[in-house]
């Protein structure tokens, strides 16, 4: 018996309305096997975490562009503690400077993914970091 | 064999049916076959950036019965395929405008000083998100939004300060606003007017392409049907009172940012412009009062040839069009205008130097294209907003290009290249089909609300997406020839700007006349519930210093918000 698939919350937050990125990624994950949830677009951090929530995913992938990533990261990470949600795996993807990458790392995001990276990257990442579900039988 | 499969890709190929002489075939005989044998050449098919299947070489074969007359025709006369000029760049080097914006209006304005001062001969705004989307820099949502895509202009105040000491009545201005576009032009225009400069001496533009907003860019409020009333307002109100501004610039640069090939560029965005006519058109203006002002934004890509094509294949598209299927009768009406800025998609936050080199020749293409007016990139795209020094160096590309390399002594230059004409023509016909697919659909806006571009746009970008992983495409310091990166400086929006706008926010509505605004607001109100053009109604609100989203809530109020179908 398999291990059921990894559930992905993929989410735009923010004003930002560019989504190339974002839809990539979803489908790239899909063709990967797992089940993904795109929220759409200009979603509050509030209900990002409310969807994760409902659809009990395994990680949420954040896609931002915009810049506003240093108020809107750490407040996910902040709600995700109040859910008591901190094992869902949460990585970001979009125009996050090298100086921005600690605080974030700190405040709860696992991994940064900036222009250039491949989508397998982001597929391995998921796979090797998410927590461990269902333990593999047979 | 080698021969028969020449053949076969030739009639794989669309049928502007390719005569192969005798000649050409005892070539592929004698010296192409033995070629190919002693040394393979480097991959079976050769494509463009957009995908498109390119052959090793083209000859007269590839245009049997060219006629110079009938298929190409000289510049400056129907269709312009060669140019809207007769003398281009001879006559006039093209506008150097580059989309600047960032933070208060304050530094925004000292940036466009700046700009004029190193050389550039237009003006061109970019604003941050909740101006975009219609809110004040205090709303709730624009938390950690302020000032960093762009600069916030909330009032009348912000734009008096944006614009101080600009000589408006000598340079153009374009502002990339889309779905409040009619407030900010609102903005815009009162404070010209009160910095003495006359209406009808304005030149400029305000993108105000509300469809391009549902297939790529999505930076939509309003439903499609409201929303379209807004540009024919404010198309309208541009025909009587503001003849040298341009009420619209229909764009493709966001769609093929957002992944599409080069032909759905150029077909998604001539067949809104269609759309856009039929609206105006339906409200009751002839064709000629509105046509001459409608202009277009167009993205410069990597691949030299496909981009000229384009370009040149727009203009012979929207001239047959608005003449043929509109009946335009003014030659002004017939010439398909654009600005161009160089594709932000395909520079890298890798080797971010390499991007001045992408950026020049994609700079290359717009010039040999026949641009108006061209935006060049700079080399920090991939990382933030563009520092003074890397914008400078941006600008000095179009400089050089336009001063050292010669570019600018012949009109069309490419024309002539069994490739370039050969190229045209195909895109020409493959955006006829496009368009034959939507109206046969119900037109763009039901094209969209079927997500039919979108889908397009979203195939395109993800094949693009899996050719770079599998190398198909080489992205250079990316997925080949990569290296240590060495961290460059980046432009960090000041900490402090949101604070600075809530306060003149607040300041704002302490000193203005508070019964004054809340009457103009209603009586928009009033007026969007009818079909009256709702521009005088706004510039009275804008005069009261009703703010941005005070103005954008009536409408929302009215209007409702638009929300878009789930992407599966």
């Amino acid at each position: 018996m398999t291990a059921s698939p990894i559930r992905v919350l993929v989410a735009k937050p923010g004003l930002d309305g560019h989504d190339r990125g974002a839809k990539i990624v979803a489908r790239a994950l899909r063709d990967a096997g797992m089940e993904v949830i795109y929220t759409g677009l200009r979603q509050t951090p509030e209900q990002i975490v409310n969807v994760a929530l409902q659809e009990d995913v395994d990680a949420i992938g954040i896609s931002i562009l915009s810049g506003a990533h240093n108020s809107i990261l750490p407040r996910i990470c902040e709600l995700l503690r109040q859910e008591e949600m901190e094992d869902v795996l949460l990585v970001v993807g979009g125009i996050i400077p090298n100086e921005d990458i600690p605080a974030l790392k700190s405040a709860g995001v696992a991994e940064v993914f900036q222009p250039g990276v491949s989508t397998q990257e982001i597929v391995d990442f998921i796979r090797t970091h998410v927590r461990q579900k269902n333990a593999p039988t047979g | 064999m080698a021969k028969e499969t020449e053949t076969g890709v030739e009639a794989k190929q669309d049928a502007i049916s390719r005569r192969v002489s005798a000649a050409e075939m005892e070539w592929q005989e004698k010296i192409l076959k033995p070629a190919l044998e002693r040394s393979p050449e480097r991959r079976r098919a050769f494509t463009t950036t957009s995908g498109v299947e390119i052959e090793r070489l083209y000859t007269p074969a590839d245009l049997p019965n060219f006629n110079y007359e009938r298929d190409l025709g000289d510049p400056g006369e129907y269709p312009y395929t060669r140019g809207i000029h007769s003398t281009m760049y001879r006559g006039k080097i093209w506008t150097m405008r580059q989309f600047s914006g960032f933070g208060t209006p304050e530094e925004t304005n000292q940036r466009l000083h700046y700009l004029l001062s190193q050389g550039q001969t237009g003006l061109s705004i970019a604003f941050d998100l909740p101006t975009l989307m219609g809110y004040d820099s205090d709303h709730p949502l624009a938390e950690g939004e302020v000032g960093k895509c762009g600069v916030a202009v909330s009032s009348l105040a912000d734009m008096e300060v944006l614009l101080q000491g600009l000589p408006l009545e000598q340079v153009s201005t374009s502002m990339t606003i889309n779905s409040p576009a009619a407030v900010i032009w609102a903005m815009y225009l009162v404070a010209a007017e009160k910095s003495g400069a006359d209406w009808k001496k304005l030149s400029g533009t305000i993108q105000n392409d509300i469809l391009k907003e549902y297939i790529a860019q999505k930076e939509y409020i309003f439903p499609p049907a409201p929303s379209m009333r807004l540009v024919v307002d404010t198309i309208s109100f541009a025909a009587r009172e503001t003849p040298r501004w341009n009420p619209i610039s229909i764009s493709g640069y966001h769609i093929r940012e957002a992944g599409s090939t080069a032909v759905q560029e150029l077909a998604f965005t001539l067949r809104d412009g269609v759309e856009y006519v039929e609206w105006v058109l339906r409200a009751g203006l002839a064709v000629d009062d509105f046509a001459p002002r409608i202009s277009f934004f167009f993205n410069a890509h990597n691949d030299l040839f496909e981009e000229v094509a384009k370009f040149r294949a727009a203009r012979k598209v929207w001239a047959r069009v608005i003449r043929e299927r509109f009946g335009a009768k003014n030659p002004r009406s017939w010439t398909c205008r654009f600005h161009t800025q160089t594709a932000g998609c395909s520079l890298t936050a890798q080797q971010p130097y390499n991007n001045v080199v992408r950026t020049t020749i994609q700079a290359l293409a717009a010039v040999l294209g026949g641009t108006q007016s061209l935006h060049t990139n700079s080399l920090d795209e991939a990382w933030s907003l563009p520092t003074e020094d890397a914008a400078t160096l941006a600008l000095r590309t179009q400089q050089v290009l336009a001063y050292e390399s010669g570019l600018t002594e012949v009109v069309d230059p490419l024309a002539g290249s069994y490739l370039l004409e050969k190229l045209t023509l195909q895109t020409e016909r493959a955006c006829y089909e496009y368009f034959d697919k939507i109206d046969a659909m119900g037109g763009m806006v039901a094209a969209i609300e079927k997500g039919f571009p979108q889908r397009e746009i979203h195939e395109a970008a993800y094949a693009y997406q899996r050719a770079i992983e599998s190398k198909d495409k080489i992205i250079v310091g990316v997925n080949e020839f990569t290296s240590c990166e060495q961290p460059i400086n980046i432009l960090v929006v000041d900490q402090g700007v949101a604070a600075t706008q809530r306060r003149k926010l607040r300041e704002l509505r302490e000193r203005r006349n508070h019964a004054q605004v809340q009457s103009t607001l209603e009586t928009l109100g009033n007026a969007a519930r009818t079909d009256q053009n709702l521009m005088p109604f706004i510039l009275n609100c804008v005069r009261s210093y009703a703010t941005l989203g005070e103005i954008c809530d009536v409408l929302r109020r009215v209007f409702g918000k638009y929300e878009e179908p789930a992407f599966r």
